[in-house]
């Protein structure tokens, strides 16, 4: 068992190039476990980019030059001969847009649970239940599991694609601002989860709302122009911040 | 290596080894053609017709001469019909249904095989009285273009958006004018794309104007004359040994013609993008 | 005071009579359609009145000096031809597609997609002469031989493969076309709860870009059932029952090219002709209504 004060994900001197554009430049952090991790900062400075890093997403672009370690559990899962698919498992992803795929609600569901075991019938309609309702959606959508995912609301598709990605018991969830396309309600539907599944995993907010990483955050970490400007606990940060410029950030200033 | 990763590279293989095929297949195709080409082609085969009384004789300036009188007045006729057609499916101008129905229509006319437009102009040609002759010949190409170029200019004139358009209405320009002169400059690399793909079909075909276009060994004096093309001659001359050489010259020339198209298009298709609001 | 702009009246009637035009052009586009329906189907009443059409489908002789106008070997030449080309086509097609959509680096995709725009606008009659230089001798000498066969290398097979290369940048271009519209956050979806690259193609790819697929096929098809020249070349051209897939055959759009010439002589088989030309009609106005059910359906389940 790991206690909750070891730190999940640690970076060393990463770097990403886009096209020969340096996007992230020598960033090293540290984001704790089963914590909510906030990653702030304007739009453009390569919070999605830092993300996608995390569980190897960016190499599926093209032209992208990824250096430095990416250490998760006490290992470098940038170096050679790691299997990815595994790497990516333990990683839930939620986009800011939710994409359902194209397949039946329970079939979305499913969809992970299949590829990693060859479950029985049983225990994959048990395994599917339990995951729509820890994202609160079961009794929503328990009478039509078998319609396209596409014809539920933006809110209950954000919420599938996180019983999606919980499916496959990832230890990290990735949010790459999602709730950037809901409306309010939904928006507060999804935090919420969040705030809850962070007992159970590690969360990794990227938001440009200020008021929203205050609401949640438990640790921060605010990106300029793909630099690491500050981070820490969420009180320390929005409180004291040491930086000039996560203050000038932090009242609106510069953004 | 677990059954996952092994099923991926299997499949890895195969995609590779089809693509092999696929470029085996153009690089095959292009060999025969450029290095049997090469060796019949010469000064006197693309500068003159065939000798008298010798189909054989001479040289293939009446086929290259006649596929590009019948190419050219059947792609500009195309392309005058079809443009009318792409702008007038516009929402403003028809209700949706009957848009839909002219866009089936269009899609069943462009899989109709190109011999049905030979025997259906041969049909009219004959109940008019009139003989094989290029007329009818540019008559048939320009019912095989329409259906390509009208669904071409019409998927891109689909893509223009509709602030545009109401940006022009705004500006009081009439349905007309707006058509004309907004939706027809932003669709036009979408457009150019889909004439140059309609000459490039429309010069290649041989099944349309087989019989309506004919054969001839001279350079057509006017439009009611038969006349040779380049499809129409290897079709004819490649069985036989001793015209062979022009029906690889032809071909060669065939080929050069489907590959400037495509080059210019895409040259083309650069260029005219610049008046073109993202 | 500003001068007051343009003519509206004059603006008014322009618009009028281009609008009007436009019409006249549409309505070409649909009477046109029509036309060639009534006129083929009037002129093929000739041979229906002499025999039934049950008759001419499936009544194996053609002979037209007897008036027999049996068109069963024709049909299954065309059926043959046409379903091998697909079994070659489909399977290589999409496979091409994925990889240079999916696996292909950049640069060799940059490189190979004008290829294949380049292969699909080679004429058919030059894919003829191709096959005739090529695959004939090939057929006769190296494939035919291996299954035990003497063949003079125009059969069926040829013209199937032939068609089949026809058909590969048909389906290659617009499945590539699809597989690159798919959002590549629906791609990040699958592969970020553990799945490999091949797991998502197979799976969400291939799922959301099915109704394309599906359209790319139907594509192919017609291009291969109505292709006449290049197979005119090769297929060997005699209208009899065929034992094997290397024995020479015809099909319905090579019959027509193949008989043109006698065309005006006998006009039963005139009639005849256009019966065939009809049928060519139909089917492919029949595959396309198919064509549309099948993509209503596909969007609207998945609305991708």
């Amino acid at each position: 068992m790991k206690k909750s004060s070891i730190n999940q994900i640690e970076t060393k001197h990463l770097n990403v190039e886009f096209h020969n554009h340096p996007v992230i430049k020598d960033i090293n952090i540290e984001i704790p476990a089963k914590q909510l991790t906030a990653i702030i900062g304007p739009s453009g400075c390569g919070k999605t980019t830092l993300l996608k890093s995390f569980n190897r997403l960016l190499e599926i672009q093209d032209d992208v030059k990824i250096t430095g370690q990416i250490v998760v559990d006490g290992i470098n899962i940038m170096s050679a001969g790691h299997n990815v698919p595994d790497i990516r498992k333990k990683m839930g992803l939620i986009s800011q847009k939710p994409y359902p795929l194209p397949m039946s609600i329970f079939e979305n569901v499913a969809y992970g649970l299949r590829i990693h075991h060859d479950k029985n019938a049983k225990e994959l309609a048990e395994n599917v239940q339990h995951c729509l309702q820890e994202v609160g959606l079961w009794n929503e959508v328990k009478d039509r599991l078998h319609d396209p995912a596409s014809r539920l609301s933006v809110g209950q598709q954000q919420r599938l694609c996180l019983a999606r990605a919980i499916a496959v018991q990832p230890e990290v969830l990735l949010c790459d601002e999602p709730t950037s396309a809901l409306d309010p309600i939904a928006a507060q539907q999804i935090e919420k989860l969040l705030l809850k599944l962070k007992k159970d995993y590690t969360v990794i907010l990227v938001t440009h709302t200020l008021r929203q990483a205050k609401r949640v955050a438990d640790y921060v970490i605010f990106l300029y122009f793909g630099m690491v400007i500050e981070q820490g606990p969420a009180d320390e940060f929005f409180n004291n911040p040491k930086n000039p410029e996560t203050k000038a950030y932090l009242s609106g200033e510069i953004s | 290596m677990n059954r996952r990763t092994l099923e991926e590279t299997i499949f890895k293989l195969l995609m590779m080894i089809s693509v092999c095929i696929v470029i085996g297949s153009l690089v095959i195709i292009f060999g025969l053609v450029i290095i049997n080409g090469a060796s019949s082609i010469s000064i006197e085969m693309i500068t003159q017709t065939p000798t008298p009384g010798n189909a054989l004789g001479g040289g293939i300036l009446n086929a290259i001469i006649g596929s590009l009188l019948l190419a050219l007045p059947a792609t500009g006729l195309a392309c005058f019909i079809g443009i009318g057609i792409a702008l007038y499916l516009q929402k403003e101008f028809t209700p949706v249904w009957f848009s839909n129905f002219i866009r089936f229509t269009l899609d069943v006319l462009w899989g109709v095989p190109s011999i049905v437009y030979g025997i259906f102009c041969l049909m009219i040609m004959i109940y008019l009285g009139m003989g094989s002759s290029l007329l009818v010949g540019i008559i048939a190409l320009t019912l095989l273009e329409i259906p390509i170029i009208t669904r071409y200019m019409d998927e891109s004139i689909k893509l223009v958006p509709i602030g545009l358009k109401e940006s022009s209405y705004s500006l009081g320009s009439t349905k007309f004018e707006t058509a004309v002169r907004v939706v027809r400059k932003q669709a036009f690399p979408g457009i150019l794309a889909g004439i140059l793909l309609g000459l490039g079909r429309g010069i290649g075909d041989a099944a349309s104007i087989l019989f309506t276009a004919g054969f001839s060994n001279r350079i057509p004096g006017s439009l009611f004359d038969s006349t040779s093309a380049l499809p129409t001659m290897i079709y004819n001359l490649y069985s036989l040994p001793s015209g062979q050489p022009k029906a690889y010259a032809a071909a060669f020339i065939l080929l050069m013609i489907v590959l400037i198209i495509s080059i210019l298009s895409r040259i083309l298709a650069k260029r005219f993008t610049k008046h073109v609001i993202r | 005071m500003r001068k007051k702009l343009g003519n509206m009246n004059k603006r008014k009637i322009r618009d009028l009579i281009g609008t009007n035009l436009m019409l006249i052009g549409t309505l070409f586009a649909s009477v046109l359609f029509f036309l060639i329906f009534i006129l083929l189907f009037y002129r093929s009443a000739l041979v229906l009145e002499n025999t039934s059409i049950i008759d001419i489908l499936f009544s194996s002789t053609w002979n037209p000096d007897n008036g027999q106008f049996g068109l069963a070997p024709i049909i299954i030449g065309t059926i043959l031809v046409t379903g091998i080309a697909l079994l070659i086509a489909i399977p290589i097609s999409l496979l091409s597609a994925i990889y240079i959509a999916e696996y292909a680096p950049t640069k060799i995709r940059r490189m190979i997609r004008p290829f294949i725009d380049v292969l699909a606008g080679v004429p058919s009659v030059v894919y003829g002469l191709c096959a005739f230089l090529f695959l004939v001798p090939l057929v006769k000498d190296v494939i035919a031989p291996l299954f035990g066969v003497r063949t003079t290398g125009l059969c069926i097979f040829t013209a199937a493969v032939t068609l089949a290369v026809m058909v590969f940048p048909i389906i290659i271009s617009l499945c590539v076309e699809s597989f690159c519209a798919i959002p590549i956050a629906l791609k990040e979806a699958s592969l970020s709860v553990g799945a490999t690259k091949w797991e998502t193609v197979k799976k969400v790819v291939f799922r959301a870009s099915s109704p394309s697929i599906l359209a790319a096929i139907l594509l192919g098809f017609g291009r291969a059932f109505g292709e006449t020249i290049a197979i005119n070349m090769v297929v060997g051209g005699i209208p009899v029952m065929p034992s094997s897939v290397f024995q020479p055959g015809e099909t319905l759009a090579s019959l027509i090219a193949s008989k043109y010439g006698e065309l005006m002589a006998i006009p039963l088989q005139e009639s005849a002709l256009m019966l065939v030309a009809l049928i060519l009609f139909v089917v492919v106005l029949l595959f396309n209504i198919l064509g549309v059910f099948i993509l209503r359906r596909a969007k609207k389940r998945w609305n991708y």
